[in-house]
């Protein structure tokens, strides 16, 4: 059967084929819907797990007691599950194990453009790159049998474009191997140095082994056309050079990009005229050509930042392409902004009035960056902000919090608290506690005690974590009371020793949070003093000197009623 | 066949993924090869959204190029302007005229420009614009915009009523079907 299929839909449709039957992931865009769709299909538990490194863990466990097994994550996301990576490499699989890595050139939603393929390389495990939705599927599906076959664990490398467009692929029943028997056998498993040192030797000899199968494997393929232009490219790439090409030059498209092939290469470059590598990001394949000895061009041609398209392969070939005209007038950006009715806009106000150093963190809430609320002054990674703080007070920084999300505080915020309460610094943490994890779509997370498939589960207690961490001040507030929330921030700030705040009010676009009707704005009261305008709610506007609320986008929060000193917004 | 290159752009939160998921069904229906971008992640939150559809005998880049678009198809305003160096030359933009103010304009840092269809059709497009609000909230509601302008947008598409019922009835959930059909029809209508 034919399908329109999203790449992330394909590839947990490669892992329901294979007959797998664990997932654990954290989301992270662009890889999210990859674990949501699994959790579709009921042959497959399916779970979110607090964060990548458990996620591969859990992974592991499964396909070690011999299921086929899943993990899946943003670029990022394989940092925190690095540390696993490299020593599943040693440790090998029993039945199969897949981890999809999702890279973001461009960076829609991510907060760097690293390029993954390092990962393979340096972990030696070998990686997969599908260019469409089919492949997505196909290769998902030979990559558990790479797995067991050579005993690694095998990476799939996916970029936004891939994950995030949809196109047909071919549907086939599941086929569901035999459970595979686990066998106790620590010299392989457990990665003392006594064992670990006669591992290493297998590593490097399967990578051989690989190397080898990478010369002659239908994941490599050679699309001969004329020989006055010969291109290496994979993913993505792949798609452009085709779009500007079609069928005129010849292509070498890779979908085994490590162990990446020498032979393959080299019989490809000695056919055609001339060799450049179309890839985006790093020169992961072209640096490979040049060790070959090949005289390549790549990244003097193309820029190593961002993402390609059509028009940009076109005009490096010096193509023809049509570039489009532009209207002369200056259009105002559109950034995203936080919804009308978001429970973090009062938070960030109120942040922003008493001018406190913000150490900040991942998700929807990092827009407390932007204007007009600029109530955020450092944001890097997942849970950065709660050790981030207390270096920052440790090293003499004053008038500060940190604040972080419920999810983000289950994945990597707690070991941080941990530090704070076990080395006691003066830090208060401020933890949104919106229900769920907002920037992804809406997945439940520990703290909201609902799995993925929508059960009641057991539920990471906030406060009582918090406690467990040494932290003895614990406040919680409702975000949205301005004043309190003023009062309880000074005076935690002002404490001796760790505090930590919870800001707690549902995420307003979750269904189950009510919105109150829409407010209004009293025109005789309104004396267009814009204090209404200092929390960049999109529901508030300003024209003909007054302010006016959009009803349809306004759900009642109340935020802006309590900055209006004139009574001016009204039920 | 040639390929057909239509963009579908709007404002975090009007449905462009819906709206996507329709125009791939229709074109699957149809039989035709195709690809169908989408945006997920932090661009949705009330940020510029754009979508890519194209559709041919056989499809190679998932997205659509500066100068590339046939249709470009918008539900506000100045989305069909910020992204209207991504029509082709003799393109059609299909736009609903309803305006949404971005945050720099709701700040009064900038100002919502004037005149945008006009300016279009100076510059070689055909404007198809219809008030698309109104004719959602005349369905039932102002949500059904993006089905409003994708029921436009079938005006180019010489597809049967039937294929895009059935594209309707797969996307969209039976309690909201009739009033996205009623919405579909006025926009197709208007």
């Amino acid at each position: 059967m034919k399908s329109l299929l999203l790449g992330n839909a394909a590839v947990a449709r490669g892992v329901y084929e294979a007959g797998a039957c664990v997932a654990s992931s954290y989301p992270g865009t662009p890889s999210t819907e990859i674990t949501a769709n699994i959790a579709t299909y009921d042959e497959i538990y399916t779970e979110w797990a607090p964060n990548e490194k458990v996620g591969m863990e859990v992974a592991w466990g499964a396909c070690l007691a011999g299921k086929r097994s899943f993990t899946g994550m943003k670029h990022v996301g394989l940092n925190v599950a690095a540390d696993v990576l490299f020593t599943i490499s040693y440790t090998g699989v029993n039945a199969g194990l897949v981890c999809a890595v999702a890279d973001e050139p461009g960076m829609h939603s991510s907060q760097n453009e690293q390029d993954s393929r390092y990962y393979a390389k340096s972990a030696k495990v070998p990686m997969l790159e599908p260019a469409d939705s089919s492949e997505c599927l196909e290769f998902t599906k030979y990559a558990y049998e790479l797995s067991e076959k050579y005993d690694t664990p095998v990476l799939l490398r996916l970029c936004t474009r891939i994950c995030h467009s949809q196109s047909v692929v071919e549907l086939s029943d599941r086929v569901e191997p035999p459970a595979k028997e686990y066998v106790k056998n620590p010299q392989k498993y457990v990665m003392m140095p006594t064992f670990a040192r006669p591992r290493h030797p297998i590593v490097e000899l399967r990578i051989l082994d690989l190397k080898e199968l990478s010369e002659d494997t239908f994941l490599n393929r050679v699309e001969m056309g004329e020989t006055d232009l010969g291109i290496i490219a994979s993913g993505t790439a792949y798609q452009y050079v085709k779009e500007v090409f079609g069928d005129k030059v010849s292509v070498l498209k890779l979908g085994m990009i490590n162990p990446l092939p020498e032979k393959l290469i080299l019989d490809f470059a000695t056919k055609v005229k001339r060799l450049v590598v179309v890839e985006e990001l790093d020169p992961f394949i072209e640096d490979h050509c040049k060790k070959l000895g090949l005289k390549v061009s790549g990244k003097d041609m193309f820029s190593i930042i961002g993402e390609l398209s059509p028009n940009i392969v076109a005009e490096k070939f010096g193509m023809p392409y049509n570039d489009g005209k532009n209207i002369e007038d200056d259009i105002p950006a559109r950034p995203p902004v936080m919804c009308a009715g978001c429970s973090h806009r009062g938070l960030f106000y109120t942040l922003g009035k008493i001018k406190a150093t913000v150490i900040g963190d991942i998700g929807c809430y990092t827009l407390g960056a932007a204007p007009p609320l600029n109530a955020m002054d450092v944001c890097i990674c997942m849970g950065g902000s709660v050790s981030g703080l207390h270096g920052f007070v440790r090293g003499g920084g004053k008038n500060v919090v940190g604040v972080i999300g419920d999810s983000t505080f289950a994945h990597m915020g707690v070991p941080g608290l941990i530090d704070i309460g076990y080395n006691g610094s003066d830090s208060t943490l401020i933890i949104l506690d919106n229900s769920t994890t907002g920037m992804t779509g809406h997945q439940e997370n520990p703290t909201t005690g609902v799995n993925i498939k929508g059960e009641k589960v057991g539920k990471m207690d906030i406060e009582t974590m918090c406690r467990a961490c040494g932290i003895e001040r614990i406040t919680v507030v409702d975000p949205n009371k301005l004043a309190e929330c003023e009062k309880v921030i000074k005076e935690e700030m002002a404490a001796p020793g760790p505090s930590v705040i919870i800001a707690r009010r549902p995420c307003a676009l979750l269904k189950t949070t009510k919105s109150s009707p829409p407010l209004k704005v009293d025109e005789e009261k309104c004396t267009g003093c814009k204090m209404c305008m200092k929390i960049g709610c999109p529901a508030i506007s300003f024209k003909n000197k007054k302010a006016g609320i959009n009803k349809t986008l306004c759900v009642g929060c109340d935020v802006c009623t309590q900055l209006c000193k004139f009574d001016a917004l009204v039920k | 066949m040639e390929t057909r290159n239509i963009v579908i752009v709007g404002v975090g939160g009007q449905g462009s993924l819906l709206a996507c998921n329709l125009m791939g069904k229709a074109l699957m229906l149809e039989g035709y090869d195709a690809k169908v971008s989408e945006v997920h992640g932090m661009s949705q939150r009330g940020g510029a959204v754009v979508t890519y559809v194209r559709c041919g005998k056989k499809v190679y880049s998932p997205i659509v190029d500066k100068g590339q678009a046939e249709l470009l198809v918008s539900f506000e305003l100045l989305e069909a302007a910020r992204w209207f160096e991504l029509l082709a030359p003799g393109g059609t933009v299909v736009t609903n005229t309803q305006q949404i103010n971005p945050v720099p304009v709701i700040m009064g840092l900038a100002e919502y420009p004037e005149n945008l269809t006009d300016k279009f059709e100076a510059l070689g497009a055909k404007v198809d614009a219809i008030d698309a609000l109104t004719l959602a909230e005349e369905a039932g509601s102002s949500k059904t915009v993006n089905i409003v302008m994708m029921g436009r947008l079938s005006k180019y598409f010489p597809f049967s009523k039937d294929t895009w019922d059935k594209a309707l009835e797969a996307v969209v959930p039976p309690k909201f079907l009739e009033m996205n059909k009623k919405a579909f029809e006025l926009g197709m209508n208007a």
